[in-house]
């Protein structure tokens, strides 16, 4: 069947991990986004700076104080995410009271100063970050050739994104949370502290990017500018899915690196703009995004 | 229960003004609740009744004047720790959550004092409730989302409750069965202001009554006095 297209399955599979590794990252970022926005109004624009720094602190505890990999994934999400409470403690929170434009307006402007620091010291030609000796090499699977490095990333981003939305719906954290969502201020009558979820809730979501951050250190070189290139896919992303929408952030994260990949191989010309495609269709036909609900 | 003012009583507030925004809508409202004492808030719809519990809660954006509660000033405190103390609401929009399940919305308020109604027990007096569990809150109906947002206040331990208007477009039966729900409470000791349109129904449970009018307390009418006041009644409320 392949044949008959002139594709050969394997070009095919390739292109399939290859989205299946971009919808990875499409997932557990656009899943930041998500969690921010619902709780906190505001459309994250240093999420890819803060993406990009997780990479880079991995980087620096490996160059600088010999720290491995395996202890990165753990430390520099909380780096990033101890990073992302002090922003929030001292100038995000003093625009909630405003139009949303200003959040919004605040991160773009961080995320500018972020990337600046880091191609201020570190340039733009990129540095390299070995993959683990754990995970080099990679499996034949007969029909096609399987890095270890790549299978672990989509395992992780999958057990990443699963605990994340187990956290938020099932357990009474997630409940405050949901609930913080809808209604703060009756949330914080009951004796909630609403804005200690908040900040809990920023740090938590960029904490995810850094954690994505130190995964793609190994694949792409850890470059200023990684964020930025990703970032604007995954707003369309996180529009295709619906603002908010847990699930429906981590399903089209998957889904559309799946299609991407698929174009790739079908019609090459389209895959750097099928997701912005999908995003326009799904604006006109479905403007709360796939998994969205009504505008309240 | 006594009417008298004697000084002690649990909530006290005193030329309470409220604003949202720039708009000012309470004017000077003064008027206490004694321990134990159900009393209610009549008045026409806009006349201030939900912004006086909005500001007793800390949940009217801007307000001055004075609200003392069982001994403490909370007029400047916010509303997380007015509810530590012991106050809580029940609020006019019900305010049951969509991504929550019933289940969910009962435990969401945390237990803020000892003595709280153990879970068994609100499904006992809620028994609708309980074959409900797994539903999604706002999937109730009326009735059984006003049972919800008075059952998940009576778990936190708090023995001050502000009922906003709990029959508000319910079926008689309902409306009884919240009539039974609030006499058992104030049997147990609860201290509760409920604001009413339906004051045959304030009638049957409460032990006085406040008229608001125009953002302020205009008059104050013990429950044995009802009857005798019918008249003065009709003309506050123009019904
Ligand atoms: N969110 C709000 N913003 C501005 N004005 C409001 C708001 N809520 C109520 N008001 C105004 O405050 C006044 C008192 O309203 P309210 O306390 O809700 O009255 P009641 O509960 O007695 O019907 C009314 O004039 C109403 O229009
Ligand atoms: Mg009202």
């Amino acid at each position: 069947m392949f044949e008959l297209l002139g594709i050969s399955p394997q070009v095919l599979l390739g292109q399939l991990l290859l989205g299946l590794i971009n919808g990875a990252f499409y997932a557990i970022l656009s899943l930041g986004l998500a969690v921010i926005f619902g709780l906190l109004n505001i459309i994250n624009f240093a999420h890819g700076a803060l993406y990009m720094a997780g990479a880079f602190v991995a980087w620096i505890l490996l160059h600088y104080l010999g720290i491995g990999y395996w202890p990165a994934l753990i430390l520099a999400p909380l780096i990033v995410g101890a990073f992302g409470i002090v922003l929030e403690r001292t100038m995000m929170s003093r625009l909630y009271k405003l139009d949303h434009l200003y959040g919004l307006l605040l991160t773009f402007g961080l995320a500018l100063i972020i990337q600046g620091l880091f191609r201020n010291y570190y340039g733009i030609s990129g540095l390299p970050y070995q993959i683990p000796s754990q995970l080099s090499g990679g499996q034949n699977l007969g029909f096609m050739f399987l890095p270890n490095y790549r299978a672990w990333v989509v395992v992780a981003s999958i057990v990443v994104c699963f605990g994340t939305w187990f956290m938020i719906e099932k357990t009474r954290l997630g409940a405050y949370l949901r609930a913080a969502t809808e209604n703060p201020a009756l949330v914080s009558a009951f004796g909630i502290n609403v804005p200690l979820l908040i900040t809990l809730t920023y740090g938590f979501g960029v904490a995810l990017a850094g954690f994505a951050g130190v995964l793609a250190a190994p694949i792409y070189s850890v470059n200023p500018n990684m964020g930025a290139d990703l970032i604007i896919v995954v707003f369309a992303v996180v529009v295709i899915g619906g603002m908010g929408s847990i699930l429906g952030a981590i399903i089209t994260g998957y889904m559309l690196g799946i299609v991407e990949g698929l174009t790739r191989v079908f019609y090459p010309e389209g895959s750097a703009v099928v997701i912005f495609v999908i995003m326009a269709i799904v604006l006109l036909i479905k403007p709360e995004g796939l998994f969205g609900k009504e505008a309240r | 229960m006594s009417d008298v003012d004697n000084g002690k009583a649990l909530l006290r507030v005193e030329e309470l003004h409220g604003w949202y925004g720039e708009s000012h809508v309470l004017h000077g409202v003064n008027f206490h609740v004694n321990e134990g004492e159900v009393v209610t808030l009549l008045g026409r719809n806009g006349a201030g009744k939900t912004s006086t519990l909005l500001a007793i809660m800390g949940m009217l954006p801007k307000r001055s004047g004075s609200i003392i509660f069982d001994g403490t000033e909370v007029i400047a405190m916010q509303s997380r720790h007015i509810a530590r103390l012991g106050i809580a609401i029940c609020p006019e929009e019900r305010g049951i959550f969509a991504s929550l399940n019933v289940d969910e919305n009962l435990m969401l308020p945390p237990r803020i004092q000892k003595g709280g109604m153990e879970v068994e027990r609100i499904y006992d007096l809620f028994p609708n409730l309980k074959e409900r569990r797994r539903s999604q809150g706002t999937k109730l109906s009326g009735g059984e989302q006003q049972m919800l947002a008075i059952a998940r206040i009576l778990r936190t331990g708090a023995k001050f409750l502000l009922l906003d208007e709990p029959t508000e477009g319910l079926a008689p039966v309902i409306v009884q069965q919240i009539g039974r729900t609030i006499s058992a409470l104030k049997k147990e000791g609860f201290t509760i202001i409920l604001v009413e349109q339906n004051f045959r129904f304030a009638a049957s449970v409460a032990d006085r009554h406040y008229v608001v009018e125009q953002g302020g307390v205009i008059d104050m009418i013990p429950n044995a006095d009802l009857n005798n006041s019918m008249d003065k009644l009709h003309g506050y409320l123009g019904v």
